[in-house]
């Protein structure tokens, strides 16, 4: 028992560290500053159903799109060594689309929603297949393959329901976005963990795991050894491109509208970041998805956190931009490689000492 | 007359083939949208407009160009102009004095280098992380300094503005018979000698040579003795502060300052860079093809107005295809090359 705590402490919790501490650090703050930021309370929302709130149920709630584009993009980012920087953009297409399909449908029942969902669906791994595309079959640097979408991926959005930004409502669609009758908690976050458990039952029967690690660490060896290259990192943009359905769809139930502009904005940095902040090199190679997870999670408990702290919703990404560095200087390799040093200097001292007593 | 000579048995490198690809479709379009929509395509004010409305923007990608050549990225370029601008326009709205508020946009874009350059090249920090950051940081000092657009007051700055060069012997007659002159605005003058300076830095200086080696392979530049970390700090800095510049420049063209300035504008300058040429895995690129970037990317918005594809999302679609046609058309050059070379 002792000797396994100890080893946890001593490896360390690998890739984990940096979240984990980021999260701590983050408990603590809310701890000191104000404990009644974590209470959570049952409430009644406008449909009378009892329901959990609190800023932890925010928390977890608004962070579900993310969470759901961190793990895709940590995929992506293991495969192909670079980024997608559309996902924000393709999430819009995805959007538009299951509107579109809902709105031409007449009535809204459930079936129409599954149809609407399985076909934003398949639009957003069209889109994945062509970044894919670019990328593993013409080479192209995931960055850039990308950027084509980013630029042109937003005015699709506008385009595919002609230039309105159409409305849509229905219970089922209530029920999806934030809370299914009967249930406490939010639907969104009950997405998110049946997403995550999928992704775990595909790594514990496929050896995509594996394949995809191999093809990040060096992908000319992964050739050699019979792995299908190009297979793998297209199929990582499709895996990401039904993400960013999922992560639209859910979008668009939250808000019961499509605004091809403002739906999940800027949501291609934070999924980055929540990728980096998850320990995963952007170099990419060997990845954690719960090391995303936990990212995306310490991004929007931060957010929350300032608001709390009165901080208006636009100045946010100041002090957002400060915590990040410091996260990532005390995860840099070169404080990191300090630290150990002057830790092992210091343990060098002590051995003689202890030494010399047991002589 | 040894370079004519030499000519066939060296081959354009893939800097000099990608510009060379760049500026002939340029070239080639511009000549078709004269041919084809005539009407303002014909003055050459046409080509002075779009110089004056992408001042900023070809400082910006000349600085971007500098730190993708050493197989960097900064993406916090758009977002340091607004932050200029803004911080520029409150201190001349407060009475102060030209000169102060030049240096004020100096250092802000200075500031912006070193630090960004510090945590990338001597803490080895992903550079699309920390330029993420800083990004964030600058967007969010803008929005702290003033949420509300604010118009610059200032006697002396609007002199500034007003001043314009104008090229007599370009201009053209207009409906009512009168002669409109060819007008520059002074932020072009300031953007074409940033473009000469960085040109000039590139080629012939130690630094540019240091960068390109960089960028072609950072561990055999190494062992070729250059300094790699101060190298690769060093093309941050000068991106920092062509920002700066940047930001000075966008304030000269609007007048004004908005939370909402240069948005996108890091990207726009992403796609200079890759259509004039250079390419993110670095080593390879030139400013000259950037500027020819910059350009081609304001002509096809030119052309798909006039076009008369007046719904708003057509520009930024075509624009996507337009970057699609030129990655791809990169990839398949520069891989046909290399087939070639092995061959």
């Amino acid at each position: 028992m002792k000797k396994k705590s100890k080893s946890i402490f001593q490896g360390g919790l690998g890739q984990l560290t940096i979240p984990v501490i980021a999260i701590a650090l983050l408990v603590l703050f809310n701890l000191i500053r104000d404990p009644s930021f974590f209470s959570i309370g049952i409430t009644h929302n406008n449909d009378g159903n009892a329901v959990l709130a609190g800023n932890l149920i925010s928390i977890v709630n608004s962070a579900s799109e993310l969470a759901v584009l961190a793990m895709g993009m940590t995929l992506v980012t293991a495969a192909c060594g670079g980024q997608d920087i559309s996902v924000g953009a393709a999430a819009a297409i995805a959007g538009s689309t299951f509107v579109k399909v809902l709105k031409s449908g007449g009535s809204i029942s459930g079936l129409t929603v599954l149809a609407a969902f399985l076909m934003a669906c398949v639009v957003a791994m069209l889109f994945g297949t062509f970044n894919g595309t670019l990328v593993a079959v013409f080479k192209i640097q995931p960055m850039i393959a990308t950027l084509i979408l980013y630029t042109c991926g937003r005015s699709i959005a506008y385009w595919i329901n002609g230039g309105a930004t159409p409305t849509v409502s229905s219970p089922i669609l209530t029920g999806i976005g934030s809370f299914i009758p009967g249930i406490p908690i939010p639907t969104p976050v009950i997405i998110v963990v049946v997403v995550a458990v999928i992704f775990r039952l595909v790594f514990h029967f496929t050896s995509l795991e594996l394949f995809t690690q191999s093809v990040g660490i060096n992908g000319s060896a992964a050739r050699l050894n019979g792995i299908n290259v190009t297979g793998i990192k297209l199929l990582s943009f499709i895996i990401l491109g039904l993400c960013v359905a999922v992560a639209g769809c859910i979008g668009v139930c939250r808000l019961g509208l499509i605004n091809h502009e403002t739906l999940l904005l800027d949501v291609e940095m934070d999924t980055i970041l929540a990728v980096a902040i998850g320990g995963n090199s952007l170099g990419g190679g060997k990845f954690r998805i719960s090391g995303s997870i936990i990212g995306a999670y310490v991004i929007q408990m931060l957010t929350i956190t300032l608001y709390a702290m009165k901080v208006s919703s636009t100045d946010v990404k100041a002090y957002k931009a400060i915590v990040i560095i410091i996260l990532v200087v005390i995860g840099s390799p070169v404080v990191k490689s300090r630290f150990e040093k002057m830790m092992r200097q210091r343990q060098e001292r002590k051995v003689p000492v202890t030494a010399k007593g047991a002589k | 007359m040894k370079k004519s000579k030499d000519f066939r048995r060296e081959p354009l490198t893939d800097t000099q083939l990608l510009m060379t690809i760049t500026i002939c479709i340029f070239v080639g379009m511009y000549l078709l949208a004269m041919l084809i929509f005539k009407g303002g395509f014909l003055h050459a004010q046409q080509v002075f407009d779009m110089l004056n409305d992408n001042a900023s923007l070809i400082i910006v990608s000349c600085g971007l160009t500098v730190v993708m050549i050493g197989r960097g990225i900064d993406i916090s370029v758009g977002a340091v102009t607004s932050f200029v601008v803004m911080s520029c326009v409150l201190y001349l709205n407060k009475g102060g004095s030209l000169f102060v508020s030049v240096l004020i946009a100096l250092g802000i874009g200075l500031a912006f280098g070193i630090v960004q350059g510090f945590l990338i090249s001597y803490l080895e920090i992903q550079p699309f992380i920390v330029t993420l950051a800083g990004m964030f940081f600058a967007r969010g000092m803008t929005t702290i300094l003033s949420v509300n657009p604010q118009k610059a007051a200032h006697e002396g700055f609007a002199k500034l503005r007003e001043t314009k060069i104008v090229i007599p012997w370009l201009g053209y007659i207009a409906k009512n018979g009168k002669l409109v002159p060819a007008r520059v605005e002074l932020g072009v003058v300031v953007a074409l000698c940033c473009l000469l300076a960085v040109f000039l830095l590139l080629m012939f200086h130690r630094l540019g040579r240091a960068l390109y080696a960089i960028g072609g392979n950072p561990s055999s530049a190494l062992m070729l003795g250059i300094n790699v970390k101060r190298t690769r700090f060093l093309s941050y800095v000068i991106s920092g502060l062509l920002s700066g510049i940047s930001g000075f420049v966008f304030m000269m063209h609007t007048g004004a300052a908005n939370a909402t300035n240069a948005a996108g504008m890091e990207m726009n300058a992403i796609a200079s860079s890759i259509i004039g040429g250079t390419l993110l895995t670095g080593g390879v690129g030139n400013v000259i093809g950037t500027f020819f970037g910059t350009m081609t990317l304001t002509t096809i918005k030119k052309i798909v107005v006039s076009s008369g594809l007046n719904a708003p999302w057509w520009q930024s679609i075509t624009t996507g295809g337009m970057l699609c046609f030129f990655i791809l058309l990169q990839s398949v050059v520069l891989s046909q090359r290399a087939r070639k070379k092995k061959a």
